[in-house]
């Protein structure tokens, strides 16, 4: 390939817009890229289409539990079978195919180079294929749709033996396409994960101590190397899981001495530490955002990676809190509430960390702010919810209710969806070229969350009050629902349309913006980190000069000092010591 | 090779990045080798009569292969030690050595499956047979993998091309060997 190896040497000395120093055809621009950049923007673009899908999905299976038997405008009627096909695959596609690649694999790529001082990742021709597997599991995923008997309808979570035997549920090429298409999946992440690992750990810029890394960019590495760690007995489990799904293994089976559960243990050894694989990122992007518009240090940078490291190593040890009711031991069931419990202290210890930060700042209420806030304040309900469920007891209540979706929902809405709107409201000037209309952007904010509480608060009580999930229509299942809660059923539905309205001001937004917002400079927030020394958008190579580094990412409002802000890599001026 | 970025060129924790990327890509082996091993080892407790399964296995054979790998990861070593003082056609004799060792591991796995399958013994036969193909499986196409990049960098170390990969892919048929030491007793010994 052509692409970074001239880096800083071509560009030195010149600056401004080189798109056009060596012209590529469309297909080596867009398609077949290594620039990371690029990469980032195909994994957004990718995880964006997705999302749609998914929320699309969503609408209309919320649309027959509201109106149970109707014919759902845009798809038709919902039967029992296509119903758990489209749960099935709103949850797999927004964890697998939009929380990670938007979060984690978009947002690294394009933050981790930029914001560490380098041109591009240790290994670009990877990284082009990390996208290009990803590409190649979407495409898998989104066929499994059209094929006989139609997609896979087991439950994101995969159980057997409903996913081991076609007899069970009626979609078995349904069912191999959607573990292909979920270990192929970890194999595009696992291959972006490495780089994103590597590049952070020995592509630093010259003076960038580890207590120098953006806190972002810390989070999404340890996201990754929680990936890592916590995928590897799952893509072992998965390949099991196929092999009794087509040639008649019996890993799953009990009647020839295997046991179900096998599956339940490695898939939430992966699934918990996933949580967190989402989570982080969120953390991290909203750490950046509150310190710029705080215009305030971080409170506790290192506070926050040592919780972060605690949160990890704790993620490994909780899996079993999901199987409470599976007939797992009682005593092991005390062990895994306690781990549990003490897995909200690091975190709730990082929400005090932003909170402090936000403590006598000088808060600009920007688009990105209330995201970032909102972030803050929508997951602390989710964190709260989950002591319910954490604990053994309460849990073999609540277990398999609406509450647990509720639950899950304000711990990945925030995440996966508040977290990826704050980072494209804060990082679309330097990633397009042009600001975003801040009063669309306002009205896309206050609509979205609102409309998403409206969603979820019902969900919390007929959760409480008894509805089971994985019922396609409580009129024919009275036993499993509490009666009389149907309107709260009706208003959670009405609560998915607003939402799903409300994308409109941002998609108009984000597209206006692209052509006719203004044109942004280097660095429209004032922020100290290194993407914010270079052209917006950045150039090819990224650094006309590559940078050096003299101080920690967090420097805001220095005494002594003429700005309220002190950029990474500004050299230490004597003039200004003087001045002190 | 064409294509570098100023990133992999550098080495803030003075690990260079080849190296370090192979025990990144080891690190998340040992968790998928990890998850099936500790499966099957619960399995194998919850299961006593799978011993009776486990007495089909061929001990010798395995045995025998146990033996071919250490060679080979001797050969390996030989092959570094040549690539540390430059002697880019010596190291390539020896990585060839190597994969050498490791086609012939291959070759005397092909025999004791055709052995076992003639006997009825196949991957549906029940727990300790799908355990018994899948994870020796997995292992076999890793030495599989690991011999034919062996040989790749041979052919650029012949021409004292590129000898760093030498050490790399070294690091990764010491692994294969070492989930190889881990598989012999678990699979073939334990009754």
């Amino acid at each position: 390939m052509t692409t970074p190896a001239t880096g800083a040497h071509a560009h030195l000395g010149s600056h401004g817009d080189e798109h056009g120093h060596h012209p590529q055809s469309f297909f080596r621009k867009y398609l077949w890229s290594t620039d990371h950049k690029m990469i980032a923007m195909q994994y957004l673009f990718t995880g964006a289409a997705l999302a749609l899908i998914g929320g699309y999905l969503a609408y209309v299976f919320r649309m027959q539990l509201a109106f149970p038997g109707m014919n759902v405008p845009g798809y038709g009627l919902v039967t029992p079978g296509k119903y758990n096909a489209l749960v099935t695959m709103h949850g797999t596609i927004m964890i697998f195919w939009v929380a990670m690649p938007v979060l984690v694999a978009a947002f690294g790529n394009f933050l981790i180079p930029l914001m560490i001082g380098c041109d591009d990742m240790v290994f670009p021709r990877i990284n082009r294929l990390s996208y290009q597997v990803f590409l190649l599991s979407a495409i898998i995923l989104i066929a499994s749709f059209f094929v006989h008997n139609g997609a896979f309808g087991g439950a994101w979570t995969s159980y057997p033996p409903l996913s081991a035997k076609g007899a069970y549920n009626l979609s078995p090429l349904g069912a191999s396409l959607w573990l292909i298409a979920v270990a192929l999946e970890f194999v595009a992440f696992l291959l972006g994960g490495l780089n994103f690992v590597v590049t952070t750990m020995n592509g630093r810029a010259p003076g960038m101590r580890m207590w120098d890394i953006p806190v972002v960019v810390w989070m999404i590495v340890l996201a990754s190397i929680l990936f890592m760690a916590s995928v590897g007995p799952l893509i072992a489990g998965a390949v099991m899981l196929l092999f009794d799904q087509r040639l008649g293994t019996a890993f799953y089976d009990p009647g020839r001495g295997g046991d179900p559960l096998l599956w339940q243990h490695l898939f939430w050894f992966f699934g918990h530490p996933e949580v967190y694989v989402v989570l982080l990122p969120a953390l991290g992007i909203v750490a950046e955002i509150i310190t710029v518009f705080a215009r305030k240090k971080l409170f506790g940078y290192r506070t926050v990676l040592y919780t972060t490291w605690a949160t990890g190593v704790l993620s490994f040890v909780v899996w079993a809190h999901h199987q409470f009711i599976a007939g797992i031991d009682p005593r092991m069931a005390n062990v895994f509430t306690i781990t549990t419990l003490l897995i909200s202290v690091p975190i709730t210890e990082m929400i005090f960390v932003y909170i402090a930060t936000l403590y006598g700042g000088s808060i600009r209420f920007t688009t990105p702010m209330l995201w970032a806030l909102s972030f803050i304040a929508e997951f602390l309900i989710g964190g709260v919810t989950g002591i319910f469920l954490g604990a053994s007891g309460a849990d073999i209540y609540f277990h398999d209710t609406y509450f647990v979706v509720a639950h899950f929902h304000y711990t990945f809405f925030p995440s996966a969806i508040i977290g990826m709107f704050a980072a494209l409201s804060f990082w679309y000037p330097k990633m397009f070229g042009r600001m975003m209309n801040e009063t669309l952007g306002k009205i896309h904010f206050w609509g979205t969350v609102i409309a998403f509480n409206v969603i979820f608060i019902p969900l919390f009580i007929t959760g409480a009050a008894g509805d089971q999930r994985r019922i396609y229509n409580y009129a024919l299942f009275p036993e499993q629902a509490k009666p009389g809660l149907q309107h709260l059923r009706e208003l959670s539905t009405i609560g998915v349309i607003v939402l799903l309205a409300f994308q409109i001001p941002f998609l108009i937004n984000f597209f206006w913006s692209l052509k006719h917002g203004e044109r942004a400079p280097e660095n429209p927030w004032l922020s100290n980190t290194l993407e914010w020394t270079v052209p917006s958008p950045p150039p090819h190579g990224n650094f006309a000069e590559l940078p050096t580094v003299y101080r920690g990412p967090y420097e805001y409002s220095a005494p002594g000092r003429k700005t309220d802000y002190w950029p990474q890599n500004e050299p230490i001026a004597p003039v200004e010591e003087a001045a002190l | 090779m064409s294509s570098h970025s100023i990133a992999n060129l550098r080495s803030v924790t003075g690990i260079p990045t080849a190296r370090l990327v192979t025990w990144w890509v080891i690190a998340s082996e040992i968790f998928i080798f990890g998850g099936l091993l500790v499966s099957y080892v619960m399995h194998r407790l919850a299961h006593p009569e799978w011993a009776i399964a486990a007495a089909n296995t061929n001990t010798k054979a395995g045995a025998f292969n146990t033996f071919v790998l250490l060679t080979s990861s001797l050969f390996a070593v030989l092959a570094h030690k040549a690539a540390d003082a430059e002697d880019g056609p010596k190291a390539a004799k020896f990585l060839r050595l190597t994969a050498l060792g490791g086609f012939m591991f291959l070759t005397v796995k092909g025999f004791e499956w055709a052995h076992e399958i003639k006997e009825g013994f196949v991957l549906s036969s029940g727990g300790f047979w799908s355990f018994y193909y899948t994870v020796a499986g997995l292992h076999g196409l890793h030495v599989l993998a690991g011999a034919i990049i062996m040989l790749v960098i041979a052919s650029d170390a012949a021409k004292n091309r590129e000898l760093p990969r030498v050490q790399c892919i070294g690091l990764y048929w010491h692994f294969v060997d070492i989930i190889w030491i881990f598989l012999f007793p678990l699979l073939y010994i334990a009754k």
